[in-house]
């Protein structure tokens, strides 16, 4: 891997997003709205008195989470749309450039889009609602990285999915991550499912950092094994999609698609 | 050594040969046309020797090397420019640049692009939104990109396809330049007959998918007894569809 391709690759996106305010929105403005929203309600429930949890945290923490592995997925996909659209995807592949480069390049732009977006939301929803993010405390740094990893596993499979079937199948890069939610327990406890759809639940990594956010909230302290799971279905996930997506890219050059992704 | 040697290259895309056992090779320093009728496998072959699309069988040797174990080797010493790609719209023309520099590792970036911004007189819209520019300038950014590593080989897919006479022409002369100047191997597909015998110092014609014939342009018109190029191309295209 050499350094100068990754961040060449970078730079493109950084170039882009300095101007373009629909981007800048999708990190800043969109976001914070959501924030806004959940808040208010949050506020409202609270107000009513009906649980003697705190709504407010589970809410926002939810809808902070949520909005990190959001990120997460679109700084995969997106980055690679991007250069589809442009018709600039082959130049970057006739350079000596390697998947494994180009797959380096979309996790940093990921990590940088998630660190963005916790520090925006952390921010305001402490500033508007006195939510405290550290009240996680060190758990914070594993439930990011989880939802960095499994975002970045679900853009690089929707990826490998346009790659083998078009932009046509871009709809996937914008709703798959919605079918996840349900399952993934982000506004409601596992507990709260049917039984057999909780087997589901515990398939997905991201739902142990739901469960986990409101272990932590409720108790103070996290179930090791509930870190142990999210990581190892994590990895699983992780080592799987790659796989997958380096056996679409050399099926699509196998059938000699590349060229007529759009 | 050759440039580029292609043995016996196959590539079928389900039950279409797209091409059928192709051999030929290209010599250093030279300006070669691949030329054959629409669908006879110029783009394909193109794309096989740039590693975008994986031949069904056969060897392809770039620089007496192969992709399969130097493909990064290869392809910083090689670049490429068509139409049906193109540098994002939504950049400063001086960012695309400095994207491209950074992805061949460039030393010294500033002072190669504004080398290349001088040969191919782009420096006036450096600053310029790569979207506000005109199809001319275009085509001259697009091969500023394709020099910006400096390749010892330039695959062109019809570089001057959908550009007007004028524009076609400067191209044909930046071409030379590039020959002369840098020398530079170029391989090039086109349509345009009177272009290719202007430029080439050597054409393959190829169709469907095979080798049909092979030589300077003045030995190709001999050896058909026509008076140009293009009256070898019609005599070669409707040969076949009489078979
Ligand atoms: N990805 C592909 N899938 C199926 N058939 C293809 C594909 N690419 C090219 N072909 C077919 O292969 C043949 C050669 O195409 P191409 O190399 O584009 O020709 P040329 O560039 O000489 O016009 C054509 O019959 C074309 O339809
Ligand atoms: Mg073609």
């Amino acid at each position: 891997m050499k350094i100068h391709r990754i961040n060449a690759l970078l730079m493109r996106h950084i170039y882009l997003f300095q101007r373009s305010l629909p981007r800048i929105m999708d990190i800043l403005f969109w976001p914070v709205l959501e924030l806004l929203v959940w808040g208010f309600l949050s506020v409202y429930l609270e107000k009513l008195n009906i649980t003697s949890v705190s709504v407010l945290t589970f809410l926002l923490g939810a809808i902070i989470f949520w909005d990190i592995l959001n990120q997460s997925q679109k700084a995969v996909s997106i980055s690679f749309l991007e250069d589809v659209w442009e018709k600039n995807f082959l130049n970057i592949f006739v350079s000596p450039l390697k998947l494994s480069e180009f797959l380096s390049a979309a996790a940093l732009l990921a990590l940088i889009r998630i660190l963005l977006v916790a520090v925006i939301l952390g921010v305001l929803a402490g500033l508007f609602y006195h939510f405290n993010i550290f009240q996680f405390g060190f758990y914070l740094i594993p439930f990011m990285a989880n939802l960095l990893i499994f975002g970045f596993s679900l853009g690089i499979f929707t990826t490998a999915i346009i790659l083998r079937f078009g932009t046509a199948a871009q709809i996937l890069a914008f709703g798959f991550i919605v079918l996840i939610q349900p399952f993934s327990a982000v506004f409601y406890p596992v507990s709260s499912l049917p039984q057999y759809i909780q087997y589901v639940s515990y398939l997905i990594p991201s739902t142990y950092v739901f469960e986990g956010m409101r272990a932590v909230t409720s108790s103070g302290v996290l179930p090791v094994w509930h870190l142990v799971l999210a990581f190892a279905t994590n990895i699983f996930y992780l080592l799987l999609v790659v796989w997958f997506f380096y056996r679409m890219f050399s099926s699509v050059k196998v059938r000699g698609r590349l060229m007529k992704l759009d | 050594m050759p440039i580029i040697e292609v043995k016996n290259l196959v590539k079928e895309f389900g039950k279409v040969r797209a091409v059928n056992d192709l051999s030929f090779s290209i010599e250093e320093g030279k300006i070669t046309g691949l030329l054959g009728p629409n669908g006879a496998g110029k783009t394909t072959t193109i794309q096989m020797i740039l590693d975008l699309i994986t031949p069904t069988s056969g060897d392809i040797l770039v620089f007496g090397e192969d992709m399969k174990h130097h493909r990064e080797e290869i392809l910083s010493k090689v670049n490429f420019s068509s139409p049906y790609v193109a540098l994002p719209n939504s950049l400063k023309v001086i960012e695309n640049l400095y994207t491209f520099a950074r992805l061949y590792g460039v030393k010294n970036i500033r002072e190669k692009v504004e080398e290349l911004a001088d040969f191919f007189e782009i420096r006036a819209f450096l600053t310029k939104m790569t979207s506000s520019l005109s199809t001319g300038q275009l085509t001259r950014l697009n091969l500023t990109k394709a020099l910006l590593n400096d390749p010892k080989l330039l695959l062109l897919d019809e570089p001057t396809a959908s550009l007007d006479p004028d524009i076609a022409d400067r191209t044909r002369q930046m071409f030379l330049k590039i020959q002369r100047e840098k020398g530079i191997s170029i391989l090039y597909t086109s349509h345009n007959m009177a272009e290719v015998e202007e430029i080439c110092d050597r054409v393959i014609f190829i169709q469907h998918g095979k080798l049909k014939d092979d030589g300077t342009p003045e030995d190709i018109i001999m050896k058909y007894g026509r008076k140009d190029l293009n009256e070898v191309f019609l005599h070669i295209a409707r040969e076949s569809t009489k078979l």
